[in-house]
């Protein structure tokens, strides 16, 4: 990368290693390596960790055995970190966690307007839009216009149910089971569970509805989280 | 602080622009960006409050042209300058200079997936029982601190309700700034948002914000 920049022809916006803040980190890893302060490896084994294990399917596995097992469900709603731990979800940006239902009168959805905070455990790290201005300024002035931007559009009575995470709870979403679903398994129904609809910007899909785009991050289709 | 970061209810950030199938990440670069935060996070010399802090203490022009991945990096420079480990001649250089500082202990390879399963709960007993109990109405104080404070500005000085006692907390206002963990009992309160946007505000919505109870008066 070195000689390349001394190439006065390059394009930064068309090659990431070129980009300044490409340098910029690397150059960061590069010092605290050679300083014996992080091992490269270990840097690796945390980008797999939450590139290709942790995601929506844990969170949808815990959606999906809500709606199947009352019992689970009450478990949830009452100490939602020990059933979700229940499961194997445990560990970091998940260690308090409160699950919050969607009723037919209350619509839940969470934020952060303070940084970031999100429940990895079960939703993975948040998209770039969770963590920029303009969810974080109008999800608490303005949530159903950021609804309407989601393709999402509540009854006026509904009741929009913000919670901004302020403290170390994290929170999610249990969205209310679709209808016609009886006849489906567990794992049929975890696949209708979309990250969005786990933060409230969405709702779960319908059978039938499947489709690209459908489910996040697209290399778990088949539950590769669990 | 009243700082950049402290987002709710502002305006003019345009629209949230959800991306269809958004990858993970979108550049390698953000991928050593997260580990090299947690892996450093790791080394045990600061606290998530004072890394919070620090992202919060960006100037706003840098803080709001900045991708969050960017935010955090910006912010690990300072913290790694600021315990020694190291220095501004060394980021402009990109290569060890000084020896620095030994940390308390290094992530390894074969410890990553212990110490994320394990994560960093941030609970703690406190001994006296809580002020405050469910359905209390209460109001949050109205103060600026120029410090760490997880009380964001909207709903400073308004009426709420007490909608759920929770454990007792790491108090962030004290322990960004190394004075301590200082636990305090954390409530969720939950406000109309009527009561914090005004009558224009959405009459069908409540907000809540989880409240460390030194943030609270019984109203």
């Amino acid at each position: 990368m070195t000689d390349k920049h001394h190439h006065d022809h390059h394009d930064h916006h068309h090659d990431n290693e070129l980009d300044p803040f490409a340098a910029r980190v690397k150059a960061l890893e590069t010092i605290l390596t050679e300083k014996g302060l992080i091992d490269p490896a270990a840097i690796d084994a945390i980008v797999e960790t939450y590139e290709h294990k942790v995601g929506p399917r844990n969170g949808a596995r815990v959606v999906a055995k809500a709606w199947t097992d009352p019992e689970f469900a009450e478990w949830l709603a009452r100490d939602a970190t020990a059933a979700i731990a229940s499961l194997g979800y445990t560990g970091r940006q998940g260690e308090h966690m409160q699950a919050v239902f969607n009723t037919p009168d209350t619509h839940n959805l969470i934020v952060c307007t303070l940084c970031s905070c999100y429940p990895w455990t079960v939703l993975g790290v948040p998209p770039v839009w969770y963590k920029a201005p303009p969810y974080r300024s109008q999800a608490v002035i303005n949530p159903r216009g950021v609804l309407a931007e989601f393709g999402l559009k509540l009854p006026e009575e509904t009741r929009v149910r913000v919670w901004d995470s302020t403290a170390e709870l994290r929170y999610m979403v249990v969205p209310m089971r679709p209808v016609e679903t009886d006849d489906l398994s567990e794992d049929e129904l975890a696949k209708l569970i979309t990250r969005d609809s786990m933060i409230g910007t969405g709702l779960p899909l319908r059978p039938g509805s499947l489709g690209p785009g459908a489910l996040w991050p697209p290399q778990d289709v088949a539950g590769a989280a669990t | 602080m009243n700082g950049p970061h402290d987002l709710g209810g502002q305006m003019g950030f345009g629209p949230v622009a959800p991306e269809i199938d958004e990858p993970v990440f979108h550049a390698d670069w953000e991928r050593r960006a997260l580990g090299v935060t947690l892996a450093t996070g790791a080394l045990g010399a600061w606290t998530i409050d004072e890394s919070r802090h620090a992202r919060e203490s960006l100037h706003p022009a840098t803080y709001y042209s900045a991708s969050y991945y960017e935010i955090w990096i910006r912010a690990l420079e300072t913290l790694l300058e600021r315990h020694g480990f190291v220095s501004a001649d060394e980021l402009e250089a990109g290569h060890r200079i000084w020896p620095g500082v030994t940390p308390k202990r290094v992530l390894h390879p074969g410890d990553v997936a212990g110490v994320l399963a394990r994560g960093g709960p941030c609970n703690r007993e406190v001994e006296a029982a809580p002020k405050f109990a469910a359905g209390d109405r209460v109001r949050t104080i109205n103060e600026h601190p120029t410090g760490h404070t997880r009380l964001p500005r909207y709903a400073r000085g308004k009426l709420g309700v007490i909608e759920a006692v929770r454990e007792g907390f790491v108090f962030p206002d004290t322990n960004a700034h190394g004075k301590g963990e200082a636990p305090q009992h954390v409530y969720t309160v939950s406000f109309d948002g009527r009561e914090l946007w005004g009558q224009g505000g959405d009459p069908a919505l409540t907000v809540s914000i989880d409240a460390w109870e030194s943030y609270l008066e019984r109203a």
